[in-house]
C-alpha cells in the first residue's frame, strides 16, 4: 500500500509540474515571444486531441467498449461551437449579409429558425453538451439495452458515424454541406486572429484537460471505477453479481461523449474550420491509434499518444507526405502485435528485461542451495 | 425497292397524297415538277406528296434547295427550263460543272459537251417560309424510314409530340410497313397523340382509348392538357375519357415503378451480397474482423484493370516511382471482350494471396482478440490503400466493360439494364459456388469442422492452422471477385474499398454472424429497403441514412441478426 501511495505522490507531483508548465509557463513564454504563435496554436490542437484520446480510453481502455463514434461527438461539439462562431461573423462575410455566407449561397434571405439562438454564447455552450449528450443517451440506451457488445458495438458506432457524416455532407441540412464552417472572426468579442485570444484558448484547453484528468483519476479510485474495470474484464460476472451493467455503460458512454464534444468545441476556434470529414469513422480510429500507441487503460497514455502521434503526423506530412498513411498503418500494426501496452509500458518492460538479465547468473546458485 | 413500290401502291390505293399520277413518277420527278411549278401552293402540294417516301434522293435535294444551291437553267436555244445543281470546284471563270436534277447526269449542250455555268448568272430555285416548312416536314418524316431502329423511334416520338395533324397521313401510312414492334407502338402512340389535337370529339375519344390501351407514359401531360381543355369547353365525354386514360396510365406507372424498384433492389442486394459474402466467411465463420476487406475488393478491381490493359494496349504504372510498363496484346473483337473471363480467376487468386499473406503475418496472432484484430487490420487497410496509390497512382482509373454488359432490355416500360441482370446472375453463381465448396468438397468439410469446434478438429488430426489460412484465403478471394465485378459498374480507385466496408459489415451483422443464408437474406432485404426508400423519398443519401437507422433499430429487435447461431457459451 505504501508503494502505491508513493507512486501516487510521484504522479501528483509530475502532473502538477506539467500542468503548471502548460497552463502558466508555456503561455508566458509565448507572451514573451520565446514560443511562436504557431507553436502554441499547434499545441492547443494537440491538447484537444489528447482530450479526445482520453474519451476513447475511458470507453475502450477502462470499460472495454471500442467506440468508433467518438469523432462524431467531437465534431458535433465542434459544429455547435462553429454555429456560434458563424453567427459572430455578423455581416463581415464575403456577401456582406447578416446571415452566414453558405446560407446566402443556398438562396436564403433570413436565418433558419434553429440558427437564431446560437448568437448567445451560453446557449451555444449548453448545446455543445446537450446535442452530443442526447445522441449518446439515445444511441447508448438502444445499444446497451439489447446487450450489443464487443465488435458489434464497434460496427454499430461506425455505422452511426458514417450515417451522420452522410447527413452533414448534405447541403439541405443547412450546416454548410461539405465545406462546413470556416472564416471565423470573433469569439466573445475577441478577435480570433489575435495572438492573445489564441493564448487564452490554449490555456482554456490545458485547464480542461487537467480537470478531466483529475476527475477521471478520482473516478478510477471509487467503487464506480472498480465496477467499470470489472465490466471490461468479465461483464457477465458483474451482471450476475447484481450490477446493472447497462446503466454503468450508458453513463460512461455519455461522459465520454461529453468529453469528446468539449474537445471538439475547443478545437474549432483554434483550427478555424469544421467540416464533415472530421466526422468519419476513420477519424475515430485515428483517435484509437493515439490511445493504443500511448498505452490504453492508463490516463497518461492517451495524452502521450495523442501528442506523440500528432507531432509525428505534422513532421511526416511535411517530410514525406506520401508515406504518412504507411507510417500510421504500420504504427498501428506494430503496436497491436508487439507493444499492446503502448509507450507507457516501455519502462516496465525494460525493467522486467533488466531484472531477468541481472538475475540470470545468480539463478542456478539460488536454485541449488536449498537442495543441498 | 420493294418497299418503295408498296409505298407507292399504298399511296395510290389510299389516295392520301396529292394525286396518283405524279406519285408514280418517282421522287426525283416530283421534285423537279415542284421546282418548275408556277405557284407556291402547287409547289407545297407537290412537296407534301413526298411525305413518308423513303427515296434517298429527297433529303440531299431538299437540302440543296433550302441552301440556294439549285438553279434554273434556260437553254440559249429556248425550250424547257432545267433545274440544275452546280457541283465540283470553281474554275478560272468561277464556273462549275452543272448536273441535271431530273436525271442526275451532267448537263450537255447541243453539241453534247458538258456545260459549265456561273452561279451568279443563273436564277436560283426560289423558296418561301411556307415551302421551307413543308420541306422540313418531309425531311422529318424521312427519318421515320431510316434503317436505324433508334433513329426511327426518336423521329416518331418527335413527330408525335409536335401534334401536327398534317403529319397524320404519313404516320398512318407507316404503321402497316413498320416491322419493329417498339417503333410500331411508338407510331400508334404518335398517331393517337396527334389525333388528340384534332378538333373533332370522335377523334379525341378514339385517341384517348388508344392511349389508354397503350399505357403511354410519355403522353401523360398531353392527355392532362386535353382533359383541362375539354373541361373548359364543357365536353363531358372527352373529359371523362381523358380521366379514365390518366387513371389507367397512373396505374400502369405505379406498376412500372413497383417492379422497377423491385428489380433495382434485387440488383443492389446482389452487389451487397457479392461484396459481403467474403466477409461472411472471414467475419462470420472465423470471427476475424477484417477491416482490410474493402482493400481486398480493390485488389480484385485493380487486377481486372491490369488484365484489361494486357488485352488492350498496355499500361504504364507509377510502380513505387519505378514506372513499370506492362505491354499489351492489342487484341480486339471477341477476344478483347472476353478479357473479363480471364480477369475473374486472376482477381480471385490475387486477392486470395494477399489475404493469405495477411493471415500468416498478422491475423493468426490475434484469433483470440477480436478488437485487436479490428485495429490491426485497419492499419493494414491503410498500408494497402497507400500501397495501391503508389502502385497505380492516386487517380481513379476506368475499366471499360465488355459490350455485352451495356444496353438494356425494356419489357412493358420496365427497364432491365444488362449489367443489373448480370449482377444478379453473378451473385447467384457465387453463392452457388460457395455452397458447393463448403458442403461438397473435403476443404469445406474441414472448414466447417474447424469453425464448429476447433479443439476437437485439432484432436482429430486436422491441421487447423492450415485450414484457417485457406478459409481466410477463400474469403479474401471472394472479395477479389467482388472487386472484378465492381470494376465493371464504376471507377476503380485506391480507396474503392472504403465505400463498401460499412455496408459489408452491416449486411453480415444483420444476417446473423456465422450464417451464410442470413447474409443472403439480409443483403437482398437491405437492397430492397434501400431502393424502396429511394423511390419514396426521391433522395439517395437520405434513403441510405434511413437504412442505417433502420438497421440499428432492427438490431434492437434481434440483437444477433436474422439467423441466430445457438450456443451454450454465455460470452459468444
Amino acid at each position: 500500500m505504501s508503494s502505491l501511495s508513493k507512486r501516487h505522490k510521484i504522479e501528483l507531483i509530475a502532473v502538477g509540474l506539467i500542468a503548471l508548465f502548460f497552463i502558466v509557463i508555456f503561455p508566458l513564454l509565448n507572451a514573451q515571444g520565446v514560443v511562436s504563435n504557431f507553436t502554441i496554436n499547434l499545441w492547443g490542437k494537440y491538447l484537444c486531441y489528447a482530450l479526445l484520446a482520453i474519451s476513447v480510453d475511458l470507453l475502450w481502455g477502462y470499460t472495454g467498449l471500442l467506440s468508433l463514434g467518438q469523432a462524431l461527438f467531437f465534431s458535433l461539439g465542434g459544429y455547435m461551437m462553429g454555429m456560434y462562431l458563424m453567427r459572430m461573423i455578423g455581416d463581415l462575410g464575403q456577401y456582406k449579409k447578416p446571415i452566414p455566407d453558405f446560407l446566402v449561397f443556398l438562396g436564403w434571405t433570413e436565418l433558419p429558425k434553429f440558427w437564431v439562438p446560437f448568437a448567445s454564447f451560453p446557449f451555444a455552450s449548453a448545446m455543445i453538451m446537450v446535442v452530443p449528450g442526447l445522441l449518446a443517451l439515445v444511441f447508448g440506451f438502444l445499444a446497451f439495452r439489447s446487450r450489443i457488445k464487443g465488435v458489434y458495438f464497434s460496427i454499430l458506432t461506425q455505422a452511426l458515424t458514417y450515417g451522420a457524416s452522410l447527413m452533414f455532407f448534405r447541403n439541405d441540412m443547412l450546416m454548410g454541406g461539405n465545406n462546413g464552417f470556416t472564416d471565423f472572426k470573433f469569439i466573445l468579442g475577441y478577435d480570433l486572429r489575435d495572438a492573445v485570444t489564441q493564448r487564452g484558448l490554449f490555456i482554456a484547453t490545458a485547464v480542461t484537460l487537467l480537470v478531466v484528468y483529475a476527475v477521471l483519476r478520482l473516478l478510477s479510485y471509487t467503487k464506480f471505477g472498480l465496477v467499470q474495470r470489472a465490466i471490461r474484464d468479465g461483464e457477465n460476472r458483474v451482471l450476475f453479481s447484481g450490477y446493472a451493467t447497462a446503466h454503468f455503460k450508458l453513463f460512461i458512454f455519455l461522459v465520454a461523449a461529453l468529453i469528446a464534444a468539449v474537445a471538439g468545441a475547443l478545437y474549432v476556434p483554434q483550427v478555424g474550420i469544421i467540416n464533415p470529414s472530421e466526422m468519419t469513422p476513420d477519424k475515430s480510429l485515428e483517435a484509437v491509434v493515439w490511445c493504443a500507441v500511448g498505452g490504453r487503460a492508463t490516463l497518461v497514455g492517451p495524452i502521450i499518444g495523442a501528442i506523440g502521434v500528432n507531432s509525428l503526423k505534422s513532421w511526416a506530412s511535411r517530410a514525406a507526405p506520401d508515406y504518412w498513411l504507411v507510417i500510421l498503418g504500420g504504427l498501428f500494426v506494430v503496436v497491436v502485435l508487439l507493444l499492446p501496452g503502448g509507450i507507457v509500458s516501455i519502462p516496465g518492460r525494460l525493467k522486467d528485461l533488466w531484472k531477468r538479465w541481472s538475475k540470470k547468473p545468480t539463478q542456478p546458485v539460488s536454485d541449488s542451495t536449498p537442495s543441498v | 425497292m420493294r418497299i418503295f413500290n408498296r409505298l407507292i401502291l399504298f399511296l395510290l390505293l389510299g389516295g392520301l397524297a396529292a394525286g396518283p399520277a405524279r406519285a408514280a413518277l418517282g421522287a426525283r420527278a416530283t421534285l423537279v415538277e415542284a421546282m418548275l411549278a408556277e405557284t407556291e401552293p402547287r409547289k407545297i402540294e407537290l412537296i407534301d406528296s413526298l411525305a413518308g417516301e423513303a427515296d434517298p434522293v429527297i433529303e440531299p435535294l431538299l437540302k440543296a434547295w433550302r441552301e440556294d444551291a439549285l438553279f434554273l437553267y434556260e437553254p440559249a436555244a429556248g425550250g424547257a427550263r432545267v433545274p440544275v445543281l452546280l457541283i465540283g470546284d470553281n474554275d478560272a471563270d468561277d464556273a462549275r460543272a452543272a448536273q441535271r436534277v431530273d436525271t442526275a447526269s451532267p448537263l450537255l449542250d447541243a453539241a453534247g459537251q458538258p456545260v459549265r455555268l456561273i452561279a451568279a448568272d443563273l436564277n436560283g430555285v426560289e423558296h418561301s417560309s411556307q415551302i421551307r416548312r413543308a420541306m422540313k416536314a418531309v425531311v422529318d418524316l424521312l427519318e421515320v424510314t431510316s434503317p436505324d431502329r433508334k433513329k426511327r423511334l426518336q423521329a416518331v416520338q418527335t413527330i408525335g409530340f409536335a401534334q401536327d395533324p398534317l403529319q397524320l397521313p404519313a404516320l398512318l401510312k407507316r404503321i402497316p410497313l413498320e416491322t419493329d414492334p417498339d417503333v410500331q407502338r411508338a407510331l400508334r402512340e404518335a398517331v393517337a397523340v396527334t389525333r388528340l389535337n384534332l378538333p373533332e370529339a370522335e377523334a379525341k375519344l378514339a385517341a384517348l382509348t388508344e392511349l389508354k390501351t397503350l399505357h403511354s407514359l410519355s403522353s401523360y401531360d398531353l392527355i392532362r392538357a386535353a382533359q383541362r381543355e375539354a373541361e373548359a369547353a364543357g365536353d363531358k365525354p372527352v373529359a371523362e375519357a381523358a380521366k379514365s386514360a390518366l387513371w389507367s396510365i397512373d396505374n400502369h406507372k405505379s406498376n412500372v415503378n413497383f417492379f422497377g424498384t423491385l428489380f433495382r433492389g434485387l440488383s443492389l442486394g446482389s452487389i451487397l451480397l457479392i461484396v459481403a459474402i467474403g466477409l461472411a466467411i472471414t467475419f462470420g465463420l472465423m470471427g476475424v474482423i477484417n477491416m482490410a476487406h474493402g482493400e481486398m475488393i480493390a485488389v480484385g478491381a485493380y487486377t481486372t484493370y491490369v488484365v484489361e490493359n494486357v488485352f488492350g494496349s498496355g499500361v504504364t504504372l507509377p510502380f513505387f516511382g519505378f514506372s513499370l510498363a506492362i505491354p499489351g496484346m492489342h487484341t480486339s473483337g471477341a477476344l478483347y471482350q472476353s478479357y473479363f473471363l480471364f480477369a475473374l480467376p486472376l482477381s480471385f487468386v490475387a486477392a486470395a494471396l494477399v489475404g493469405i499473406a495477411l493471415e500468416r503475418s498478422i491475423i493468426r496472432f490475434l484469433y483470440r482478440r477480436p478488437l485487436e484484430s479490428l485495429l490491426a487490420t485497419w492499419g493494414v487497410s491503410l498500408l494497402l490503400q497507400q500501397g495501391l496509390k503508389l502502385m497505380f497512382g492516386s487517380n481513379n482509373v476506368q475499366v471499360s466493360s465488355p459490350s455485352y454488359l451495356s444496353g438494356n432490355w425494356t419489357v412493358n416500360d420496365i427497364i432491365f439494364g444488362w449489367n443489373r441482370v448480370f449482377v444478379i446472375g453473378f451473385a447467384a453463381v457465387i453463392v452457388f459456388g460457395v455452397w458447393l465448396i463448403l458442403t461438397k468438397t473435403p476443404l469445406g468439410l474441414l472448414i466447417r469442422a474447424v469453425m464448429q469446434n476447433r479443439a476437437m478438429a485439432s484432436c482429430m488430426g486436422v491441421r487447423t492452422e492450415r485450414v484457417n489460412m485457406l478459409t481466410f484465403g477463400l474469403g479474401s478471394g471472394l472479395a477479389g471477385l467482388a472487386g472484378a465485378f465492381i470494376s465493371q459498374i464504376g471507377n476503380v480507385g485506391p480507396s474503392l474499398g472504403q465505400n463498401y466496408i460499412v455496408d459489408c459489415f452491416m449486411t453480415v451483422v444483420v444476417g446473423g454472424v456465422g450464417n451464410l443464408a442470413g447474409t443472403i437474406y439480409s443483403a437482398l432485404g437491405i437492397g430492397l429497403v434501400d431502393q424502396s426508400l429511394q423511390q419514396i423519398l426521391l433522395n439517395p443519401v437520405l434513403g441510405k441514412i434511413l437504412v442505417l437507422v433502420a438497421i440499428i433499430l432492427f438490431l434492437q429487435w434481434r440483437p444477433s441478426g436474422l439467423f441466430v447461431t445457438r450456443s451454450r457459451n454465455l460470452d459468444d
